[in-house]
């Protein structure tokens, strides 16, 4: 009973206060970093692993936001406003004709701003010269057109002139042609073997993205054709250019106005469609290879969460000497976790810089415009932070769990 | 003034038989004194020190450490006493080997939260105490394990702790660099810090003022 009393008076009387053990938030970060400045070689293995995750996702997302750009880029220069008419193709892949009413009637259209008919002539074939036997045409074809086409698709000349009225026949060559007939400059003389006459070449056009088989053309006009080669007038390949705004709209009217009698035959497209495609392809591999730079950024986490239990095993005898000096358990943890953490911090910085040098050396190669979204390098990095702290907490509990004695006993 | 004081103190280790490895101890230390308890192998010495320097709660009496009663505090309280008030020395010295002599002897105040550059002033200032100014910079790999030993006598007083305890501090020690632990032991007592020493050696517990002997964790004189 008197001992009792004794207590409580010491207890409000004569006990001192016991002074509150701290640890500076400044002295956190060197004694969090010990661990890894005595095992170095092991620091930078196991912050690999993380950076190897995030160099991937940071690269994946890099890549694929980069060419995206770039395929944004060239939708936008090219449009999305652009449409083809045709009627078909027959078995051998040659275009069927339209009825020759077709282009003046989908001018009528509201909506249309230009349309540029083409007909491509089956029965002729371009040649370099009149030497190389028929047959060796190389999927070159000759296209029939008129000065739209230029305006309608928005093309532009490598070299010379588009089609004009002429003495002589004239032929422009598509990219393709000029580049598989091996024409590389322009001369008063440069001729081509055309349906078997003499074509002289009056100009080489730039390629043409939303209308491949224009650079696999030679285009002639609608008067040479019929004069020389027995062209009948009707256009096979109709390009419609269109107001941006009511493309679906005069898409939908495309088909009957083309080709009234048989409208179910025509075949209205929308060449960016290919495109968008292209960039929807894109995305859904991006999300795949980012997928896969998750498990490796997870084969990182559990890495240093592997090499953090084994640190903490280790260095049993020190945590008992801290304890010893006065840490709490919370400063034990504390310590741990910032070793994690700074690794995972190295890792993520790491990671960021190895996959930011993979996206510059692609787009680079690629020449694609450098497109990192900062998300990617906020996300990398925050990801990184992140791993850290979850593969590190549970070694940090383990160390601030084990009681100071036993840490103590630990021999070595 | 007390300093510390046991009443009765058990400790018993859970298990298949449960170890009782300190039975009843009954003990007091005096400010300024300097004490052995010697014992053979076994027989309880580290679990008593550990008892002693609030490192473990006892399984029943009373510890009463620096005014505070041990079995009572939280682990908290317990940390701020061995931080603020409490100085151990171990056999197996117990130095973080990355760092210098000097950046070992400042650890001792780390947990205190006071600024780095006033615990290296105090760190220098202990090492000169302990005769090892000389070799501070080094690190602690370089030095022989008396200058260790030596480093690690500096932590536990860099602090000026109301008490310290030392583990079988010669215990790793050849006889000569011992006696000079022992010195130094011996001088800083004499300037005024009290001293517990837990030994098996004759010669140590010589050297202090009194000692306890224990056998099967019981006090025989
Ligand atoms: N955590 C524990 N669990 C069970 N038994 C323990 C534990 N720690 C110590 N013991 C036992 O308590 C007894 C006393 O051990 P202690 O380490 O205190 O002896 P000691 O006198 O310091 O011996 P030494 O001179 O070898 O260091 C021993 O029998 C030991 O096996
Ligand atoms: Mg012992």
């Amino acid at each position: 009973m008197s001992d009792v009393l004794q207590d409580e008076k010491d207890a409000v009387g004569t006990r001192p206060q016991i002074k509150r053990s701290r640890l500076r938030l400044y002295d956190l970060i060197p004694t969090g970093t010990l661990g890894l400045r005595t095992r170095r070689t092991r620091a930078v293995l196991s912050a690999l692993g993380i950076a190897i995750g995030i160099a991937s996702m940071v690269a994946v997302l890099g890549v694929t936001h980069s060419s995206e750009s770039h395929l944004l880029a060239q939708l936008d220069r090219l449009g999305t406003n652009l449409l083809t008419v045709v009627n078909g193709d027959d078995l051998g892949g040659t275009e069927v004709a339209l009825p020759a009413t077709a282009a003046p009637m989908l001018r009528r259209i509201s909506g249309v701003l230009a349309v540029a008919p083409t007909a491509q002539i089956s029965t002729a074939r371009v040649y370099r010269n009149d030497q190389i036997p028929t047959g060796q045409t190389g999927g070159l074809a000759v296209r029939a057109t008129d000065a739209s086409l230029l305006d309608t698709l928005q093309g532009s000349l490598k070299l010379g002139r588009f089609l004009t009225v002429a003495d002589a026949p004239v032929t422009v060559l598509g990219h393709d042609v000029a580049r598989q007939l091996g024409i590389v400059r322009l001369d008063a003389g440069t001729r081509v073997w055309l349906g078997g006459h003499w074509f002289t070449v009056a100009g080489i056009l730039d390629p043409f993205t939303l209308a491949p088989e224009v650079d696999r053309s030679a285009l002639i006009s609608f008067a040479a054709a019929k004069d020389l080669l027995g062209y009948d007038g009707a256009p096979s390949r109709i390009y419609v250019r269109t107001d941006p705004d009511q493309v679906t709209q005069v898409a939908d009217l495309l088909a009957h106005t083309a080709n009234p009698a048989n409208s179910f035959q025509v075949k209205a497209s929308r060449p960016s469609d290919a495109l968008t495609a292209q960039i929807a392809v894109k995305q859904s591999s991006g999300a795949l290879f980012l997928g896969l730079g998750a498990i490796a950024l997870l084969v990182g986490a559990i890495g240093i969460a592997n090499v953090m239990v084994i640190s903490v095993l280790e260095r049993r005898a020190e945590i008992g000497l801290r304890r010893t000096l006065g840490a709490t358990r919370v400063h034990i943890a504390a310590q741990f976790l910032t070793e994690s953490l700074v690794l995972s911090a190295l890792g993520g910085f790491g990671g960021v810089l190895i996959g930011s040098g993979v996206t510059v050396g692609m787009a680079m190669a690629q020449d694609w415009g450098i497109a990192i979204p900062p998300v990617a390098i906020g996300g990398g990095f925050g990801v990184a932070i992140v791993s850290g702290v979850l593969a590190g907490l549970y070694p940090a509990m383990r160390a601030a769990a084990l009681s100071p004695t036993d840490a103590l006993r630990t021999t070595g | 003034m007390t300093v510390l004081e046991l009443r009765d103190v058990r400790k018993v280790y859970p298990g298949e038989p449960p170890v009782e490895s300190v039975r009843g101890v009954n003990l007091a230390v005096e400010a300024g004194e300097m004490i052995a308890i010697r014992g053979a192998s076994g027989s309880g010495k580290s679990t008593l020190l550990h008892l002693m320097a609030g490192l473990d709660r006892p399984t029943s009496g009373s510890v009463r450490l620096d005014g505070q009663r041990v079995e009572v505090l939280t682990d908290l309280q317990l940390a701020g006493l061995r931080a603020w008030r409490v100085g151990v020395v171990f056999q197996q010295f117990f130095l973080l080997e990355a760092l210098t002599a000097v950046e070992n002897v400042a650890s001792g105040l780390l947990y205190r939260g006071i600024p780095a550059r006033q615990r290296r002033a105090a760190a220098v200032e202990a090492l000169e105490r302990v005769g090892l100014a000389h070799r501070m910079r080094h690190k602690v790999t370089k030095l022989s394990g008396g200058e260790r030993q030596r480093v690690a006598i500096a932590r536990a007083v860099v602090g000026r702790p109301a008490i310290v305890f030392a583990d079988e501090p010669t215990g790793n020690l050849d006889s000569a660099k011992g006696g000079e632990i022992l010195s130094i032991m011996r001088e800083l007592n004499e300037e005024g810090t009290t001293l517990v020493v837990v030994t098996h050696e004759e010669r140590v517990a010589a050297a202090c003022q009194r000692f306890i002997e224990i056998r099967d964790g019981v006090v025989v004189s």
